[in-house]
């Protein structure tokens, strides 16, 4: 393991930075985001969540696909501008690291998602272990180790070090370039003495053992038509913030949008709590709020399981227990519908 | 580089028919005068006009035609509307194909077939129609019952009168809702001439058409003691991008742009009814 002090961060940021982009969590507008970093940048790495989760940075909210012109009945088509750029992201938490995974999973499993593809391929991730997490994560519950948060590098923050640990061949090759940085840190001990500890916090919160058992794609019908569903929304604004803080949340939209010279189509991030989510010429398959709040736990408990070998396509990071204005959220159906004998 | 499956091709729409006041069939070549691509009957192409928007529709062609494709569209939303004002040798974008398709080298392989259609619901099913009548060794008698509203409504393909009705072991039953002064065939709704054509329920019948229309035709088969595993229709949902990732055409743990549209009855009852 190596270790470098707090106070030479900024020396490493600005070198990493010089051949990638670096996202951090930024404080900027009252609230801390990853972001693409610079050297007036405010870093917190402290912050335990970031507002939004980290997945911008492979799926960004907005996402150019390709560009149009429009000459008479002829249309032309603009090679994409593709995303080359090489980039870290730095300070990610477990349970964003392993969205990641998860979203490969719906992203690049059939008809690869060429533009989420790249910036995969191209990106470095340095997590961060979470020295305390709070009482709404339940990583736990989806077998996270918040200690051991896993990516290219894992770090750890003990006692004014960085503490830091490649594990793949990308991370490896991320620190033979930024090794000058850093002293040799042979006694793991700081490390692990913080592991123990945040292991034992995680032990204690209250939604760490949420059973999940019920959850399983051969209910998937007995679930559906659960009558808990309607008390359960009955509050739900459909206003779509559970979504858009969410790691694994994927929905997105196709849109046009006219420039001066063309057309450039795009898609961005669309949520299945809105309402004309899936209205059409021919009516709406999920009319009420009941329904799509419905199907977006049934996405992440039931269907996703479905069709990836058992995985939940929630990873416990509790944004949506801590955003939802009407104290909505995953765990409470997890309680209500997982009592049900 | 991989190609990104969201973006499309250029197509040239080179032939418009009316075929009925409001449904007109379009024929499509690439940009370099051929097919744009090979499909199986059932599967689906996204169309657009870039600044209109890009909806799916079902390719009504038969893969057996080797020099084109063709689409039906009835007039019903922004880009049927454009599609609809539109001329011969307009570019259009397409890309494709989706969906799983009919099962015509499995399930469908030596089986007598029976088509029933409502209204637009002809267009998905004339592809495969074509192709069995063009693969005829492989499977056996094909029973056609199809109606709409009126004798205007009527999707009116060229080989309906012209080719299915001469074909050997082919039976074609048109059939109106309601009597018009035009019209000397039979009238009815499509669910009840269903029981009286005299199906043999041995067979595997395929429904297209309006949700109204599948489910009393459903109640009507099964009443002559069709199996609900005989029975396959398809589905249609909003879509956006036709590859399982835009999460919106679910139904239960199933995508309809990429398990679908095409599905068995007896697998539609084990998925949530929302749809
Ligand atoms: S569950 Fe809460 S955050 Fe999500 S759409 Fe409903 S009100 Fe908004
Ligand atoms: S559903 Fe809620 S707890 Fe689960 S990953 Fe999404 S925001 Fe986090
Ligand atoms: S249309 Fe996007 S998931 Fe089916």
């Amino acid at each position: 393991m190596m270790k470098i002090s707090l106070k030479n961060l900024p020396e490493l940021y600005s070198f990493i930075a010089k051949k990638n982009d670096l996202y951090l969590p930024i404080f900027k507008a009252g609230q801390v985001d990853f972001a693409k970093w610079d050297k007036d940048a405010i870093v917190d790495l402290n912050k335990l969540k970031t507002t939004k989760s980290a997945k911008d940075v492979f799926f960004p909210q907005s996402q150019d696909l390709v560009r149009f012109e429009v000459d008479g009945k002829k249309i032309s088509i603009d090679e994409p501008i593709m995303p080359t750029n090489k980039q870290v992201i730095f300070g990610v938490k477990a349970c964003d690291n392993r969205s990641f995974e998860l979203l490969d999973m719906a992203f690049v499993e059939d008809y690869p998602d060429t533009f989420y593809e790249m910036r995969r391929a191209n990106t470095t991730i340095v997590t961060l272990a979470c020295a305390k997490p709070d009482e709404a994560c339940f990583c736990k519950a989806y077998g996270i180790d918040a200690a051991d948060p896993k990516g290219d590098v894992s770090t750890w923050i003990v006692d004014g070090y960085l503490h830091w640990m490649p594990n793949t061949d990308k991370g490896i090759e991320l620190t033979t370039e930024v090794k000058d940085f850093f002293e040799l840190d042979m006694d793991n001990s700081a490390v692990e003495n913080q592991q123990s500890e945040i292991r034992a916090i995680i032990d204690r919160l209250p939604y760490s053992n949420i059973d999940l058992s019920k959850f399983t794609p051969d209910k998937l019908l007995e679930l559906f038509n659960s009558p808990k569903w309607k008390a359960l929304s009955e509050a739900c604004l459909g206003c779509g913030t559970c979504t858009f803080v969410c790691p694994t949340c994927q929905c997105y939209d196709v849109k046009d949008f006219k420039t001066k010279t063309g057309v450039q189509r795009f898609k961005c991030w669309d949520s299945c709590m809105f309402a004309d989510f899936t209205k059409c010429a021919h009516g709406n398959t999920r009319p009420s709020q009941m329904q799509r709040y419905r199907q977006r736990f049934m996405h992440k408990l039931v269907y996703f399981p479905s069709n990836h070998d058992g995985v939940y396509s929630c990873v416990g990071c509790g944004r949506c227990v801590q955003k939802c204005p009407q104290m909505l959220n995953i765990v409470k159906v997890i309680k209500t519908l997982g009592e049900d004998k | 580089m991989r190609k990104e499956p969201l973006i499309p091709g250029i197509g040239v729409v080179t032939d418009i028919r009316r075929d009925t006041p409001d449904v007109k069939t379009f024929r499509v070549v690439g940009l370099d005068g051929k097919k744009p691509f090979e499909h199986i009957p059932g599967q689906c192409a996204f169309l657009s006009m870039p600044g209109i928007g890009e909806a799916l529709f079902s390719i009504t062609s038969s893969p057996t035609n080797t020099e084109y494709m063709e689409f039906s569209i009835k007039k019903c939303g922004c880009v049927t509307e454009w599609l609809h004002q539109i001329e011969v040798g307009q570019q259009i974008t397409i890309r494709g194909p989706y969906g799983n398709g009919f099962p015509v080298e499995t399930d469908f392989k030596g089986k007598d077939l029976v088509f029933i259609a409502g209204g637009i619901g002809l267009a998905p099913l004339r592809s495969i129609i074509n192709y069995v009548r063009d693969k005829r060794e492989n499977y056996g008698k094909v029973t056609i019952i199809y109606g709409s509203r009126s004798d205007d409504d009527l999707v009116d393909y060229e080989e309906i009168k012209n080719e299915w009705v001469n074909e050997p072991d082919f039976s074609v039953y048109l059939t109106i809702d309601r009597e018009t002064p035009t019209w000397d065939g039979h009238v009815g709704f499509v669910p009840n001439y269903v029981k009286e054509v005299g199906l043999d329920n041995t067979a595997t019948a395929v429904l297209c058409g309006p949700p109204i229309m599948i489910k009393f035709t459903l109640a009507n088969l099964q009443e002559l003691g069709f199996k609900t595993n005989q029975i396959f229709t398809t589905l249609e949902l909003k879509m956006k991008c036709a590859i399982g990732k835009c999460g919106r055409c679910n139904v239960g743990d199933k995508y309809v742009c990429k398990d679908g549209p095409v599905f068995r009855c007896d697998q539609l009852n084990e998925l949530p009814n929302e749809y």
